[in-house]
């Protein structure tokens, strides 16, 4: 459409940058609890999903401004992390791996369909929490390709969040309690460490990370339903896989990766713009097939 | 009568230097960790060989070398002729190496009978290891084709399958266990179910048994019985027994020959008495273990 | 601990016995029920399928397979294609049809069959690096490919109509039909785990190290356990889908939604056990359907309460939950319902009555 290779380039790089960036995370949400509990928390694309909801009736019920209403859906899903993993999860800590799995897959289904009763399934707009849609609309010109606003506060956020991320992570107290449990729980618990208290704490910062990715989502794509979260999920936790799982730098190597392939894939290869959401799971097999430990992932030896 | 015996006696000094199975410079590296380094030994056809060393000095890794469960980074294994470095673990069982291991392996939501009657399924259906075996001009095991077929079908398949149950029966007789054949596995004691394993490996018709501290977790009582059970099976089932041991009393008591190992490295080798006047084993090893005694 | 058991010849005949009186009430169900109870039924047959054929890879063998909608799907399609007629699919292909897909045509038995088969060919592929992996991976993985030929359907026009669906498929999933290939399913994968292949598929399961170790090819006997799993998978996708007579590849009828409640279903009847999962299909089928009245308006004390859509799956899933964190082993955990072991409980019945009776 007139633009030229260079322009279209540009275009699509800060496409896929944010896209990346919302993959990635949700992507540290799943590779956390991976990386101390051995479990896919297959609800957590889901808890993306109510974060995106709460944002959106806190904006139209109680006329909260933009900013307020992320941080409801922010506080709000870091509080059903919580409450997903005491009521769900935590009874099945000794359970063989796989009833918690099966648990997950459940309380995914638990949670699509507590939306699809209580918010309704027929798709809501996310721009009617704008009363003011200025913001939505500015478009910046780089190198002749015209960026929408958002995407460049996407990305600025997005990079923020990670900042802070790694500060909790590797700067404060509880993180390293984060850090011990996930190499060794009992010996962590000999230690004085609440193992429950880390482990719940994991979950909520997740599902605040997948919160504010679901905000940022709906603001760039403002369909907001039940099954909204399905496949960024799936996305997402493939991305945490190719990244390496357990390794909070590979899940976001892992989630730019993904939005990079699928971005391009589509923008110079239109015919397949059908097929966008099976690229994930092709290098998902892929990945899995050639370096199954991922991108920054260590190789478990099985110990016989 | 006398005759005979001495025929048979020389029979087994004979089988004695044949070499069953042959490591040659095996070297074993998980990254910077050489676990085994250039392991060079044989088993001899009708032995009864100790492997023994400290914690960690490779010995287990041994093992899973010999069986397939790791590539060696180096070196070669030779077991009855056949070259079986390259194989896979199913295939090496079905040439005749069976093995226990350290942290028991049962299957234990399956019946003692069952348990068994697994360790026989490869003789009708593991046509990867038949090839090898005829590909170096062995009989192969499957003697007959499309079992699977004939077990969902049933046609041709009950009698294998009742003579499959016989045989089970009368070695879960022979190991003691009889009284808990209808048992699930994890049901059993402790030494039962080490005994099980062992029943176990013997059901897959081994010409080698690999066993990995058959007597960890036992008591003295439990560790007598064991010992006698070792030799009787050795000599009722006519297997060549290489085991890995950490009480010296059963490695003293039973093994003909004993090799020693420490940090991946074969540092002694040789009969009991040999071992235990050996320098470099009671400065690696038995020295710290002959203060406590 | 003396145990009088049946001989084979009896429970053979005791078997053939039940599947006579079955077959009755079936017949009596097919003459008086209404067309809706009627329907039902035949449901519950094609999830006993469908659970049958997900715990032979998941219960027994311990291959913890997402993909089964995607089997279901393949079958499906490829069977639905096979009956419609090539006027009928001349007609609903707004975008032009491949004409091979068009003129192919086979009755109901061999359109069902050629479900399975392919259902069984695209998990032979699949499972190649699929089963390479293991637990969480290979479930992923498995969901994966489910989803990929579910977008594949959504897009290839010419072959499966993509959004559209398929429409007007013939009703040919009778009581007899389904009910012939649930004893068919039953009888083929009972005698499959009851022989030394079950022996060797539930050692897997157990312990999978230990099982290489006595000469099980590992490999080899999941891979056979899922290409059988995904054949009566695509059984009861043909079944499936003459009995639903429209088709499309949505999320919600044959996606991941689907696998999710086969898997409530085996997980309710236990998993590992066969009957169990029959079991299973049946509570799932009624409660899914006695559940609808849910979303219809209801009048509560005088209150007109508005039928509100969604509260089946929630209810359901919520019941799953519970199941999952309190009842783990499900109704039968992972034994069967086979004559020597109701023999065993009615005795133990007895014998508990009795010291009650004493006491």
């Amino acid at each position: 459409m007139g633009y030229s290779p260079g322009t279209f380039f540009l275009q699509n790089l800060f496409n896929a940058t944010m896209l990346g960036g919302l993959y990635a995370l949700i992507a540290v949400g799943y590779t956390m609890v991976y990386g101390i509990l051995r479990l896919i928390n297959f609800a957590h694309g889901d808890i993306m999903m109510m974060g995106v909801y709460f944002a959106f009736y806190a904006a139209t019920i109680i006329y909260a401004p933009p900013l307020l209403a992320a941080i409801i859906a922010i506080a709000g899903a870091a509080g059903l992390g919580f409450l997903i993993d005491r009521v769900a999860y935590k009874p099945l800590r000794n359970a063989p791996r796989i009833s918690a799995l099966i648990t997950a897959i459940g309380m995914s289904f638990f949670l699509e369909s507590f939306a699809v009763v209580v918010f309704g399934a027929i798709p809501k707009s996310f721009l009617d929490v704008f009363k003011d849609k200025t913001i939505l609309n500015k478009v910046l010109l780089v190198g002749g390709a015209r960026i929408p606003l958002l995407t460049f506060l996407v990305i600025l956020i997005t990079a923020g969040i990670f900042v802070v991320l790694f500060w909790i992570v590797y700067k404060t107290k509880i993180g390293m309690a984060m850090r011990a449990i996930s190499m060794d729980i009992p010996t962590t618990s000999l230690m004085g460490i609440n193992v429950d208290m880390v482990i719940g704490f994991t979950f909520a910062l997740g599902s605040a990370l997948a919160a504010a990715s679901g905000v940022m989502w709906a603001m760039r794509f403002p369909n907001v339903y039940p099954y909204m979260g399905f496949m960024p999920g799936m996305k997402a936790f493939i991305a945490a896989v190719v990244g390496g799982i357990g390794s909070i730098p590979g899940a976001i190597i892992g989630g730019l990766l993904l939005g990079f392939i699928e971005i391009f894939a589509v923008a110079y290869f239109p015919n397949f713009s059908g097929y966008r959401d099976a690229f994930a799971f092709i290098i998902l097999i892929i990945i899995l097939l050639i370096k199954p430990s991922g991108i920054l992932g260590k190789k478990a030896i099985e110990k016989v | 009568m006398m005759e005979n015996k001495t025929a048979v006696m020389e029979n087994k000094t004979d089988k004695g230097t044949k070499g069953l199975l042959v490591l040659d410079h095996v070297t074993m590296q998980f990254g910077g960790l050489v676990a085994v380094d250039n392991f060079t030994n044989e088993v001899k056809e009708g032995e009864l060989l100790g492997l023994i060393g400290p914690n960690g000095a490779g010995k287990t890794t041994v093992f899973n070398v010999i069986t397939g469960i790791y590539y060696p980074t180096k070196g070669k294994i030779i077991f009855d002729d056949i070259d079986i470095t390259p194989l896979k673990p199913h295939q090496i069982t079905h040439l005749g190496i069976a093995r226990t291991f350290q942290n028991i392996r049962l299957f234990y939501d399956l019946s003692v009978l069952e348990n068994v009657l697994v360790a026989q399924h490869h003789e009708i259906s593991n046509p990867d290891g038949d090839r090898i075996l005829l590909h170096h001009g062995k009989p192969a095991k499957n003697y007959q084709r499309f079992w699977l077929w004939r077990a969902i079908t049933k046609l041709g398949y009950l009698k294998k399958e009742r003579e499959m149950l016989e045989r089970a029966k009368e070695l879960i007789e022979k190991v003691g266990l009889a009284h808990v054949m209808y048992e699930k596995a994890s049901a059993l004691p402790y030494g039962e179910q080490r005994k099980l394993e062992i029943a176990r490996a013997l059901a897959t018709k081994p010409k080698l048994l690999l066993l990995d501290e058959p007597a960890a977790g036992m008591n003295p009582k439990e560790t007598e019985d064991l010992m006698e059970f070792i030799k009787k099976i050795r000599d009722e089932f006519d297997v060549t027994v290489f085991l890995i041991e950490h009480d010296m009393k059963v490695v003293m008591g039973i093994c003909e020959r004993i090799i020693v190992m420490d940090y991946g490295k074969i540092i002694a080798e040789g009969t009991p008495e040999q071992i235990q006047s050996n320098p470099r084993v009671i400065e690696a090893y038995l020295g710290k273990e002959w203060k406590h005694v | 601990m003396v145990e009088k058991k049946l001989s084979n010849k009896t429970k053979f005949w005791l078997t053939i016995a039940f599947i006579i009186f079955i077959g009755f009430l079936l017949w009596l169900a097919d003459r008086y029920f209404d067309d809706y109870k009627l329907r039902v039924l035949r449901l519950i047959a094609i999830y006993g399928v469908m659970a049958v054929s997900l715990n032979l890879i998941n219960g027994i063998t311990g291959v913890f397979s997402l993909g089964h909608a995607g089997f279901i799907l393949v079958g499906a399609y490829t069977a639905s294609l096979l009956t419609l007629s090539p006027e009928q699919k001349a007609m609903s292909y707004l975008f032009g049809i491949q004409p091979w897909i068009e003129k192919l045509h086979a009755d109901f038995f061999t359109a069902t069959i050629a479900g399975g088969i392919a259902a069984a060919i695209f998990a032979f592929l699949i499972g190649w690096p699929v089963l390479r992996l293991s637990g969480d991976y290979l479930a992923i993985a498995s969901l994966g490919f489910a989803e990929v030929v579910r977008i594949w359907a959504n897009n290839a026009l010419s072959i499966t109509n993509g959004p559209l669906g398929l429409k007007a498929i013939p009703e040919y999933s009778n009581t007899w039909w389904t009910y012939g290939w649930l004893l068919a399913t039953v009888v083929f994968i009972a005698s499959l785990v009851n022989s030394s292949y079950g022996r060797a598929l539930k050692a897997i399961r157990e312990n999978r190290i230990a099982a290489e170790a006595m000469g099980i090819n590992v490999f080899k006997h999941q891979l056979m356990s899922f290409v059988i799993g995904a054949f009566f998978a695509g059984v009861s996708g043909s079944l499936y889908a003459h009995w639903l007579t429209t088709i499309d590849p949505r999320l919600t009828t044959m996606g991941p939604m689907l696998t999710f409640y086969v898997l409530i279903m085996i997980v309710l009847g236990g998993l590992g056990s066969i009957t169990g999962a029959i079991i299973g299909a049946a509570i799932f089928a009624i409660l899914f359907e006695w559940l609808r009245d849910l979303e219809q308006p209801f009048s509560f004390f005088g209150i007109q309460v508005p039928g509100i859509p969604g509260m089946r799956i929630l209810t359901v899933s919520a019941i799953f939950i519970i199941v999952m964190i309190f009842w783990q082993r499900g109704i039968m955990g992972r034994e069967e319902l086979t004559w020597d072991n109701l023999i065993k409980w009615s005795r133990k019945l007895a014998s508990l009555s009795r010291k009650r009776g004493e006491g």
